[in-house]
């Protein structure tokens, strides 16, 4: 009788996670759909879903028009590049809020987070008047360092969170053993935080790639990523949601497939401590 | 780990600091993505070839995003950009501020005097004219000529409102699907209120009067805005507040609106047997008018101007005159046919006996000159634009009307409270701005 329970549970339970995951899944299943479609079909009513006769032309009209390769490249150059550097930054800092707290350490990691809490917008004049200064518009360095610092707070609790989770008493034999600091970190604590460091990275790349604020008011021909790319095929004045899809589905497939090779490290890492 | 760490970090950097190679001169050149300018790119290698040292980058952008990238850049002179694309409203705040390099030096060859006056007028500002138009557009209704058939009614070249509103009532048949007119009704001051500040001009309602003080306590106003929510409320489609340029484009492509009223740009489109259901069904008369002199139609042109302070004015001056030149005609007719001709701009496009074959042409160029941004409304207007008042608050200020006037459409408040709300914000904007002081 349990076991009957406990199975009518389960498949419950199994039907909701695939109906949220459906859910979820769906508006990317429907930009892939209409990115096969032609301008007419994808606006047809009532909508079409499978059978219609698929068309690559879109995809041929955007490779055509647009350098992908290019906004690519710059995709993965800034959120490649402001992953690793935030994670420079992070790691050491993240230690030693873990592991050598100070009676400021919550404050600091409030104030940190606090930044978040400000919209964007509010400082766009005064960092763009920064970067015409500084020549730094339009440029892959530039948006590294601002995505290096619109996620560094999310990086630094990631990690705090993760460090927390290990130890002290691990590292304190390492030290008794005559480990160096660097050694220590670089030995003993990192090893051991490689799940939660690949997933923060995973998801730091995932932010940084989807980030379409900075990255669209701060860059013009030479820098713009694939956020400028989607942007350039979107109208007010004209029914291009096929090309649109085409061009979205063009943008997330390197992050999607990226996303679905390292899901397990993802999941690993944003669940490591969850269960003790 | 390590190792690939630090390639990960060495090659990051370097790619970092990659430039591309560059021509003598590369200009920057900030675009919106619609048909035409879409078009303008792929015929750029005419430019390009016989001005070898110039070299081209586009940034196409949505068109809000491309007016807030562009804005921020040309008022902190970032510099990121050698040509804009730019519209009516912009150009006369802009050229105020002595942030445009002014056109009155384009060769004679350019011949300025064949521009429309009422595009050319819409881009000068005292006797400058900082911007050259490269489309034009206006609004006019585009109707179906079967459905009009059916319900035994002739649409007249330049019909009222009330025929508009008879019309609508005959061809509504909402067990079929087909509503008998359709209006923008989505909040923005490019949306809903583009459509009904125009409208609202046809009815001898204005923004301000002559001293800013604001009118929607006007009786004119609400005989606009009470017409215009009666007639979609009884024979609009459902959900119409919702619907913008677009949403009513899908609508009227898909055979369910009898009228509609937008942008003489929409004429191509649901022309078009490849996208429109109803392609070779579609009539097209001016915009209506309530019989006091002034039409319910706007104004608009997609203009490229020039940044003041760009280091690559000359190259910049050439390639606008290429792009807005009677050649460029030519060689749009030559390559993809005269009804892909960019509209609206020049007076000899018009006395062009092919392009006078086709079928919007002519309607097109009527409404335009239907407008007159200097003087667009039935009582004397401290401002100049028809569907926008020139000055930089009208995006905000005509935004949070928009609202107003969407939740009147749908239901969610009555004519009388929109009016009194939009009355009340304008006010207070417009005091805090230091209007009327």
């Amino acid at each position: 009788m349990a076991r009957a329970i406990s199975t009518r549970r389960m498949a419950l339970n199994t039907a909701i996670a695939w109906t949220i995951g459906a859910m979820i899944f769906f508006p990317i299943l429907w930009t892939f759909l209409t990115s096969f479609k032609t301008e007419a079909q994808a606006i047809a009513d009532p909508p079409v879903f499978f059978l219609f006769d698929w068309t690559t032309e879109n995809y041929t009209t955007v490779q055509e028009r647009s350098n992908y390769f290019r906004h690519f490249w710059n995709s993965v150059v800034i959120s490649v590049g402001s992953t690793l550097i935030g994670l420079a930054i992070a790691i050491p800092a993240a230690w030693s809020m873990a592991f050598v707290p100070s009676k400021h350490t919550k404050n600091i990691l409030m104030w940190m987070l606090s930044t978040k809490m400000l919209p964007p917008v509010g400082v766009l004049v005064p960092i763009y008047l920064i970067f015409r200064d500084l020549k730094l518009l339009d440029t892959q360095f530039g948006l590294i360092i601002v995505l290096t610092l619109i996620n560094l707070p999310i990086i630094v609790w990631m990690l705090y969170t993760y460090f927390k989770e290990i130890p002290g008493e691990i590292l304190e034999a390492a030290r008794m053993d005559g480990a160096t600091l660097r050694s220590e970190v670089l030995y003993i604590l990192l090893p051991m935080a490689v799940p939660g460091i690949a997933s923060t990275m995973l998801l730091n790349i995932i932010l940084a790639w989807n980030e379409a604020f900075w990255t669209l008011n701060l860059t013009a021909a030479k820098a713009a990523p694939l956020t400028a790319f989607i942007a350039s095929y979107s109208s007010p004045e004209g029914l291009f949601y096929a090309k649109l899809s085409a061009a979205s589905t063009m943008a997330i497939a390197p992050i999607l497939i990226m996303g679905w090779f390292s899901q397990k490290q993802l999941v690993r890492g944003l669940t490591f401590g969850a269960v003790k | 780990m390590k190792t690939t760490l630090k390639a990960m970090l060495g090659a990051t950097a370097l790619a970092a600091f990659t430039t591309t190679a560059l021509a003598d001169t590369t200009l920057t050149i900030a675009t919106v993505n619609n048909g035409d300018m879409i078009r303008m790119q792929g015929l750029t290698e005419d430019f390009t070839k016989k001005n070898p040292g110039i070299e081209l980058e586009w940034v196409t952008l949505e068109e809000n995003v491309l007016r807030t990238r562009v804005t921020q850049d040309v008022a902190t002179k970032g510099g990121q950009f050698d040509v804009m694309t730019i519209g009516t409203y912009e150009v006369p705040i802009w050229g105020k501020q002595g942030w445009l390099v002014s056109m009155n030096d384009l060769p004679g060859s350019y011949d300025v005097d064949d521009l429309l006056p009422a595009i050319r007028g819409g881009l000068t500002v005292d006797g400058e004219l900082y911007a050259a138009p490269f489309y034009g557009e206006s609004s006019m209704v585009m109707y179906r000529k079967d459905l009009m058939e059916k319900a035994g009614m002739e649409m007249p070249d330049a019909p009222s409102w009330h025929f508009i509103r008879r019309a609508a009532a005959k061809m509504t048949d909402k067990d079929e699907g087909i509503y008998g007119v359709c209006l923008r009704g989505k909040a923005g001051w490019g949306e809903n209120m583009a459509f009904l500040t125009a409208t609202a001009n046809s009815f001898g309602a204005r923004w301000f009067d002559e001293d800013w003080n604001a009118q929607f306590d006007s009786p004119e106003w609400k005989e606009a805005l009470t017409f215009y929510i009666d007639m979609m409320t009884a024979y609009g489609p459902p959900g119409a507040s919702s619907n913008g340029f677009n949403e009513n484009l899908a609508l009227f492509q898909q055979g369910k609106c009898g009228m509609w009223i937008d942008a003489t740009v929409a004429a191509s489109f649901v022309t078009n047997p490849k996208d429109s259901t109803v392609a070779d069904k579609v009539g097209f008369a001016l915009a209506p008018d309530n019989g006091l002199g002034k039409r319910g139609n706007w104004l608009w042109a997609w203009s490229l101007a020039i940044p003041a302070g760009t280091d690559d004015e000359d190259a910049a001056k050439k390639f606008i005159a290429w792009a807005t030149s009677k050649d460029y005609l030519a060689l749009v007719a030559e390559n993809e046919g005269w009804a892909n001709v960019p509209p609206g701009t020049r007076t000899s496009l018009y006395e062009n006996a092919e392009y006078a074959k086709v079928p919007f042409a002519q309607m097109t160029l009527d409404s335009i000159n239907a407008a007159d941004p200097t003087a667009p409304t039935v009582d004397p207007v401290p401002y100049t634009g028809v569907q926008f008042v020139a000055i930089p608050e009208f995006q905000g200020i005509a935004t949070a009307v928009g609202q107003q006037f969407s939740a009147a459409l749908a239901g969610q408040t009555s004519v009388d409270d929109a009016l009194a709300n939009a009355q009340k914000l304008t006010t207070r904007e417009m005091e805090r701005a230091g209007y009327g002081k």
